[in-house]
């Protein structure tokens, strides 16, 4: 057992885990952050994507003691209280999901190709980008065209701030 | 998984002293071969040694004639490094093409060179570039590094530390990748050095891992173009043979892909 200390959707949290406990687990067994889902447990559908240090990474493929010292930010960290984050809204005005279960992986994965590409995003791209996240309802169509509408609407709020 | 204790050394030596004290330790960079290993309890090592935050292992440098590249760098970094992209910008490219983009934030160079699966990127570029993998305790030549599936020079215990790559006149990657894993189906790396020698490697293809291919080395160096490639027979034997492709299938990759990367070194 090992104590790990993190940051997690800006809160200092610290939690006495087994040392082969991945990440995933840590969010959603013992932080009660269910929102970050495991899909295949084998790092090919992006279902559990969360940000480490701001990069997009898979929960499932990481020890909770390699996350130690670090920020974590899941699907529940990216709202302004009542708000929907601009990756969210887009989501939900353009229909980017049907069963919801890859969304989450989806969202934190968007929200990093976004900032990667500094907005400046084509259909193309998106697509290639989003090549680590499987979704078995939309087809992507919709998806894709979320992460360009949002990535229109946070170019829109950074130039606000 | 299996129960194991995690450490997290903040230096080279911390680590290689924490390995001689595990009953059977494996050292962690990346993790994306490692802990899916240990998950289907393939591997239940009794220590787990993280090198992914140590700080002398992380960073790009240029040197006089190349770059040297630490060994828990990841994948993104080498793909976005100006560096890397100024000096050997097909090398920055083949990073690019590694798994996905959280996989590439995690993966590192030394982790894939150490695990030397038979159809990874880097092993391709590190051979046919010429390039020299430093250790904790040596330099090791690319042609002296790779010996077989999943097999390398490493010693138990040691630690690669840093990859030196040379800058070649010319230098290209095509890779044929599987559509799901993105591991190359075949991938081939051509370089041409300035004294006028042809390397050629091939990753994917061999049921041995990475190889060379003297006779595609040959054709180039007698006339650097894609269609001098036309006429080299590979031979099937020795090639993988499996649900993806047939060796054949496999032989024929191997000068598709050395012709379009022929073509992409101009």
């Amino acid at each position: 057992m090992s104590t790990v200390k993190l940051t997690v959707n800006g809160k200092a949290v610290s939690a006495e885990v087994e040392d082969r406990t991945l990440l995933v687990h840590l969010l959603r067994d013992h932080l009660n952050l269910t929102g970050t889902h495991i899909g295949c447990d084998t790092s090919q559908c992006g279902a559990c994507v969360v940000h480490i240090d701001g990069r997009a990474v898979k929960s499932c493929t990481v020890l909770a003691g390699q996350a130690s010292g670090s920020t974590v930010t899941t699907i529940e960290g990216i709202a302004k209280g009542d708000e929907l984050h601009p990756m969210q809204a887009a989501f939900r005005d353009n229909h980017g999901l049907q069963c919801g279960y890859c969304t989450p992986g989806m969202i934190m994965s968007a929200i990093d190709i976004v900032h990667r590409h500094s907005g400046n995003l084509d259909e193309a791209t998106v697509r290639h980008e989003l090549e680590g996240n499987i979704c078995r309802c939309t087809g992507y169509h919709n998806i894709v065209k979320a992460v360009l509408d949002a990535a229109g609407r946070m170019k829109v709020a950074q130039a606000a701030e | 998984m299996y129960q194991t204790t995690y450490h997290r050394p903040s230096s080279v030596d911390e680590a290689a002293s924490l390995f001689t004290k595990g009953s059977d330790a494996k050292y962690l960079a990346g993790g994306h071969t490692l802990i899916p290993v240990m998950k289907q309890r393939l591997a239940s090592p009794s220590d787990v040694i993280d090198l992914g935050k140590i700080a002398e292992l992380i960073g790009i440098e240029p040197t006089g004639d190349g770059i040297i590249i630490k060994a828990a760098t990841t994948h993104s970094d080498v793909a976005s490094s100006e560096t890397v992209q100024k000096a050997i910008p097909v090398l920055a490219y083949l990073a690019s093409l590694i798994g996905d983009p959280a996989v590439r934030h995690r993966g590192t160079i030394g982790g894939s060179l150490a695990n030397n699966d038979p159809a990874a990127d880097y092993p391709a570029a590190v051979l046919a570039l010429g390039a020299t993998v430093k250790t904790n305790k040596r330099s090791i030549a690319a042609d002296d590094f790779f010996k077989g599936l999943f097999s390398t020079a490493l010693d138990d215990g040691e630690i690669i530390t840093a990859v030196s790559f040379p800058v070649q006149d010319k230098a290209g990657y095509a890779k044929f990748n599987h559509p799901a894993s993105r591991f190359a189906l075949t991938g081939v790396f051509v370089a041409k050095t300035p004294a006028g020698d042809v390397r050629v490697a091939a990753t994917g293809a061999s049921q041995n891992g990475v190889m060379r291919v003297p006779a595609i080395e040959a054709a180039l160096k007698a006339n650097w173009s894609a269609g001098a490639i036309d006429g080299v027979r590979i031979s099937a034997d020795g090639l993988m043979s499996d649900i993806h492709g047939t060796s054949d299938y496999r032989a024929n990759l191997i000068k598709v892909m050395a012709q379009r990367a022929v073509i992409a070194a101009g």
